[in-house]
């Protein structure tokens, strides 16, 4: 038995003690730490400017983790990501450089569309095959690639290129947020609650959490899963549009490697490698905490060496923390659970 | 209380003739079991006498290939798990299959939770809920904590409490008792009581025949494969239902040559791993078989992985040749001269897609290697004179994984043979493999024992285990229960030490 004494109810220090074990928690003090130690040392690094410069760098990296965070709590992982925002980005190039006139909108659609597709076609291979969706990702990731070099040849298209209303989503601001941050917000608020709080949602943890188990309870495996890929192929066409609009140029190697940050930005964030775990907020965090590293490690002027070697100290720490809590837990489990051995 | 000629009831559940094999292998004969609301019924009969092929039907995991089944009159054909939970059939494992990261409530409503406003779920109507259900079956368990690190019994209470909010008329349990203590087994039984009064159905599975008496109605034997009677609890004994687990031939079956027996090679004293096994003290001689027997979960394995040192112990030495054998090293023990054949062929005995040579040579990487690299030629003429020598057919270039289960297992018996080892541990030998090639094995390890190999034999098989042994060491819940020579090891002896009915049962 677990608490014999247990009345029912939730005291305040079950409650208290709920928070302290949520996964975000670690990451979050990491960065606001990380943020305080930053500004003592450099107050300018809170200057309105400086924020909004590390808002707009982390939004890519936010909608990306956040899609990649769907993928891996169902036990899965999308390593083509970065190839899939390269075909987005460089689509949305075509289209302004070839229809002037076309509405906004309609471009995003069609990233997202795009996005969608590619998803879908990992979703399928993966549920299909049988395969690991590592192996199948990495497949798709030169495959969606070698379609973008193919299609884009030598050419860049330039912001030059993009109506005014569109580069500028990535400069004006609301309330002191650039525009493209609030959308990938109000994105990420979205697919928290979807995660959260629906029947789909919830069996996306059951299905990392167990496979087997899951099979058992009738829960429709190979449609979430595929679900999980889609919905991160349409994030990451979202980042590409986005992409798009931040940057200068989009071409045949836009958003090559960026996989493994985004990999990273949700591991760090509290997702769990092996899935059932973790939440896209965490994975947003952790992408949030990546970029603010880059940023306040220059501010510190830290060598540019040093501050890759701190994100990947920062990743095994991560995972480290996750696998003492597991050994210690199995450690307890078949101890209690002897009878009189 | 017999089963009535003329029924005037609908059974809850009724099961007849029920057959299924796996390719040449027959794992159900005759399922046949009739529950009744309102009982309490157990299923009872030896490793392998079909019981668990028998719950997986009922489950819905398999279709069986013949027989009758109906759910409450109706004749039911089951393809999913979904239909036999539809049909109002829950089963309860040994091993909960609970959802460890994800909060109890949820782990009883996934997929079914309870939605508020805007189609999302109600986590308070669900943890309410959740509450209720755990009220109404006396436990206090918080909804809001995750499953993982919960004990087995608070496990499988949360699937009791998820049955009961699926309406489940008919209970299975299979083996539930196995990893509970005794307050647990108590609170267990007292829900089962609970449910029965109120007009479930329950199919208890166990090997404790002191639960079985103290809890349940009615009891039904199976024996490899097939049904043998149902009778009412308060007809039989202990000792009846014993005889009707095991009556059969078995010397006629495994015949073990008489073979030298020497000094001792083997001496294990005061082993204990927490929560595993404890006090485990045994000798093997040279040209001596031990069988180690008990149930499935008893803890046999897991004593000869801590000797042979894949995994750690807490207290106890082993001393092999005279000399103390340093603990988690299997590579130790290799060079000592022990070897491992274990229970799972396919995961760890063989590399499946490597050739028959290359896997008998396996355990010669070393004495074969100069400056690190293997000669091939030697491999092959190693592996070559031991394959000979056990008859493994099949050509030595063929992966492992075309050879038929009675040649796998020759191969993983010449890849230990060829490091000539003094002492060799085999973890059900026989599992899997046809009644021709079993007898060949059974040849093999005696001839083995002629040439002063000492033999530790782990195995489920209770003929096995009394054909083969010089002596028989039964394991019960991490101990040892009994040890008895060839002459006194009868099925009966075997099997109540092994399920810790005592002797004055009788």
């Amino acid at each position: 038995m677990t608490t014999a004494d247990y009345t029912g109810r939730r005291s305040v220090g079950a409650s208290i003690g709920h928070l302290i074990r949520l996964r975000e928690i670690p990451v979050s003090v990491a960065l606001v730490a990380l943020v305080a130690i930053t500004f003592l040392a450099n107050p300018r690094f809170l200057s309105s400017q400086s924020v909004k410069d590390l808002l707009l760098n982390a939004t890519i990296v936010i909608i990306l983790a956040t899609g990649q965070a769907l993928v891996l709590i169902t036990r899965n992982v999308d390593l083509s990501v970065g190839s899939i925002l390269g075909l987005s980005g460089f689509l949305t190039g075509t289209l302004f450089a070839t229809f002037p006139g076309i509405p906004i909108p309609l471009v995003f659609l069609a990233g997202i569309a795009i996005g969608v597709l590619l998803g879908a076609v990992n979703g399928l291979l993966v549920t299909a095959a049988g395969v690991p969706a590592l192996v199948i990702t990495l497949g798709t990731l030169y495959i969606y690639r070698g379609i973008n070099n193919a299609w884009a040849g030598g050419k860049e298209y330039f912001s030059g290129d993009r109506p005014a209303a569109f580069g500028n989503l990535s400069v004006d601001t609301f309330l002191g947020f650039p525009i493209i941050t609030l959308i990938a917000l109000a994105v990420l608020l979205v697919i928290a609650i979807a995660l959260a709080a629906t029947r789909g949602g919830r069996d996306f943890y059951a299905i990392g959490s167990d496979p087997d188990a899951a099979k058992l309870f009738g829960i429709p495996i190979k449609r979430r899963v595929v679900t999980a890929f889609v919905a991160n192929g349409a994030l990451a066409g979202l980042a590409g549009v986005l992409y798009a609009s931040r940057f200068s140029s989009v071409g045949a190697t836009t958003g090559t490697g960026i996989e493994l940050d985004v990999v990273a930005a949700a591991v760090v964030g509290g997702v769990a490698i092996f899935g059932g775990s973790g939440s896209v907020v965490g994975a947003a965090i952790g992408a949030l905490l990546l970029t603010t590293i880059t940023s306040s490690l220059t501010a510190l002027r830290v060598d540019k060496f040093w501050q890759q070697a701190v994100v990947g100290a920062l990743i095994l720490s991560a995972i480290i923390i996750d696998r003492i809590a597991s050994l210690r837990t199995a450690r307890k489990l078949r101890v209690s659970e002897a009878r009189d051995v | 209380m017999s089963i009535p000629a003329e029924k005037t009831f609908v059974a809850a559940l009724e099961l007849a003739g029920a057959a299924k094999s796996f390719g040449p292998v027959i794992a159900l004969a005759n399922g046949t079991v009739e529950l009744r609301a309102g009982e309490i019924h157990a299923l009872v009969g030896e490793n392998g006498a079909g019981k668990s092929t028998l719950v997986k039907i009922l489950a819905g995991l398999y279709h069986p290939d013949a027989g009758d089944f109906r759910v409450a009159g109706e004749p039911v054909s089951f393809r999913t798990v979904a239909d036999s939970k539809a049909a109002g059939i829950s089963v309860i494992y040994q091993e909960p299959t609970l959802f460890p990261d994800l909060t109890v409530a949820e782990n009883i409503f996934i997929g079914r939770q309870p939605r508020g406003r805007w189609g999302l779920i109600d986590r308070s109507e669900m943890r309410a809920q959740a509450r209720e259900l755990f009220a109404q079956l006396g436990v206090p368990i918080d909804p809001d904590r995750v499953a993982e690190g919960l004990s087995i019994a608070d496990q499988q209470i949360i699937e009791i409490a998820k049955a009961i909010s699926l309406d489940a008329r008919v209970l299975v349990m299979d083996e539930p008792t196995a990893a509970l203590s005794g307050t647990e087994v108590e609170r267990l039984f007292t829900v089962a009581r609970g449910l029965r009064d109120k007009g479930a159905a329950i199919l208890f599975i166990s090997h404790r025949f002191d639960e079985v008496f103290d809890l349940c109605d009615r009891i039904t034997v199976m024996r490899d494969g097939h049904y043998i009677g149902t009778h009412a609890t308060g007809d039989v004994t202990v000792a009846q239902i014993v005889r009707e687990m095991v009556g059969r031939d078995i010397e006629a079956l495994f015949p073990k040559q008489d073979a030298v027996i020497g000094d001792v090679v083997l001496e294990v004293s005061g082993l204990g791993r927490a929560g595993v096994f404890s006090d485990v003290d045994l000798v093997v001689r040279s040209g001596e078989i031990v069988g180690l027997s008990g149930l499935v979960g008893a803890g046999r394995t897991e004593i000869a992985r801590a000797i042979f040192g894949i995994d750690r112990y807490d207290t106890g030495t082993v001393r092999f040749l005279g000399k103390d054998l340093p603990a988690h090293n299997p590579m130790a023990a290799i060079n000592a001269g022990l070897g491992f054949v274990p229970e799972d062929r396919r995961k760890q005995g063989l590399v499946m897609d490597l050739s028959v040579a290359r896997n008998s040579a396996l355990t010669l990487r070393h004495s074969l290697a100069r400056f690190g690299i293997i000669n091939g030629a030697k491999e092959r003429s190693e592996a070559a004179s031991w394959t000979k020598l056990l008859q493994v057919k099949g050509s030595l270039d063929a992966s492992v994984s075309t050879l038929s289960g009675g040649n796998q297992q020759k191969v993983v018996l010449a890849k230990w043979l060829a490091t000539e080892p003094t002492l060799l541990i085999v973890d059900e030998p026989t599992r899997g493999i046809d009644v021709g090639t079993k007898a060949e094995v059974h040849r093999l390890l005696s001839e083995l024992a002629g040439r002063g190999i000492a033999i530790l034999m782990i195995s489920s098989e209770l003929p096995e285990v009394l054909g083969m042994s010089d002596r028989v060491i039964v394991v019960r819940e991490g101990r040892i229960a009994a040890e008895l020579d060839r002459a006194d090891a009868t099925p009966e002896t075997v099997m109540h030490a092994a399920t810790g009915a005592r002797e004055d049962a009788r």
